[in-house]
């Protein structure tokens, strides 16, 4: 038998991944995968309400959910490809300068 | 039963490739294990029977973003990156606020637990004649009751798209 909490642990298991690679990794396009991670663990939540409920507003949430993390995704790999022609490196640790 | 199983098939797929995505040296087999995540985060979806979040998150989250992913991956020269140290020295910082989450989360679980006639409840399995159009019935509250965020969101992606243009140009 399936519970709500079934799908619960499983987001709240994607979840913590995510984070844990967004605070360890120092690899930007890995951290905006793991943003993308969260993001989805989020997604579960939603729909595995919506399903409870018989409610189909779970399922709109995240499709806005979806449009999100593609706008996203489009900046931050903006915001790389801008910064790497310039520094020429993709590690976190050595963004540090506003202007160069 | 069936769905038990899909569940947990799914699930346990799902969390591999979200360790694996987290923990690969190469940022090409990361992106590969995150899209077999995504995939099995779609199965849990049409297991969920949200037929169109499935299909969406085929075709929007592999399909787009993913590629997007790749496209960038490939552009940019990782071959310095890989040698270098992977990963900072936040790992206390990781442990920390991943035990706080799994914390909050287990009290909740544990406080609804108390709760008498409550619990956590069961998804029914719906009759197959009760199964609505899943499509039509998004469409119908994206289009009346979510008019308006729908339309924001359409600005949102033309502001998004704007701006990756804008950042990604050569400087003149």
């Amino acid at each position: 038998m399936l519970s709500i909490g079934h799908y619960l642990f499983l987001g709240l298991a994607l979840f913590v991944i995510g984070v844990i690679g967004v605070v360890t990794r120092r690899n930007v396009i890995i951290v905006l995968m793991s943003i993308e991670l969260i993001l989805n663990a989020v997604n579960i939540n939603l729909v595995a309400f919506s399903r409870l409920y018989g409610d189909v507003a779970g399922q709109a949430f995240a499709l806005f959910i979806i449009a999100d993390a593609a706008a996203e995704a489009a900046v931050g790999l903006g915001i790389i490809i801008a910064f790497f022609r310039n520094r020429e490196t993709v590690l976190a640790d050595e963004m540090d300068l506003l202007k160069w | 039963m069936l769905d038990s199983v899909l569940f947990y098939f799914f699930a346990s797929i799902a969390v591999i490739g979200a360790v694996l995505t987290v923990t690969s040296r190469n940022a090409v087999h990361s992106a590969i294990f995150l899209i077999t995540a995504l995939l099995a985060t779609a199965g849990i979806f049409l297991q969920l029977r949200a037929e169109f979040l499935f299909i969406v998150q085929i075709i929007l989250y592999v399909g787009g973003i993913m590629v997007l992913f790749v496209f960038v991956i490939m552009l940019v020269n990782l071959d310095v990156a890989v040698r270098q140290m992977q990963f900072t020295r936040q790992k206390w910082v990781a442990l920390v606020v991943s035990l706080a989450l799994a914390a909050q989360v287990g009290l909740m679980f544990w406080s609804v637990r108390k709760m008498p006639g409550q619990g956590l409840a069961v998804i029914a399995a719906a009759p197959v004649e009760s199964l609505k159009p899943n499509s039509e019935e998004v469409a119908k509250s994206l289009f009346s009751t979510y008019l308006l965020p729908f339309e924001i969101a359409s600005v949102l992606l033309l502001v998004a798209m704007i701006g990756a243009v804008v950042m990604a140009k050569k400087r003149t």
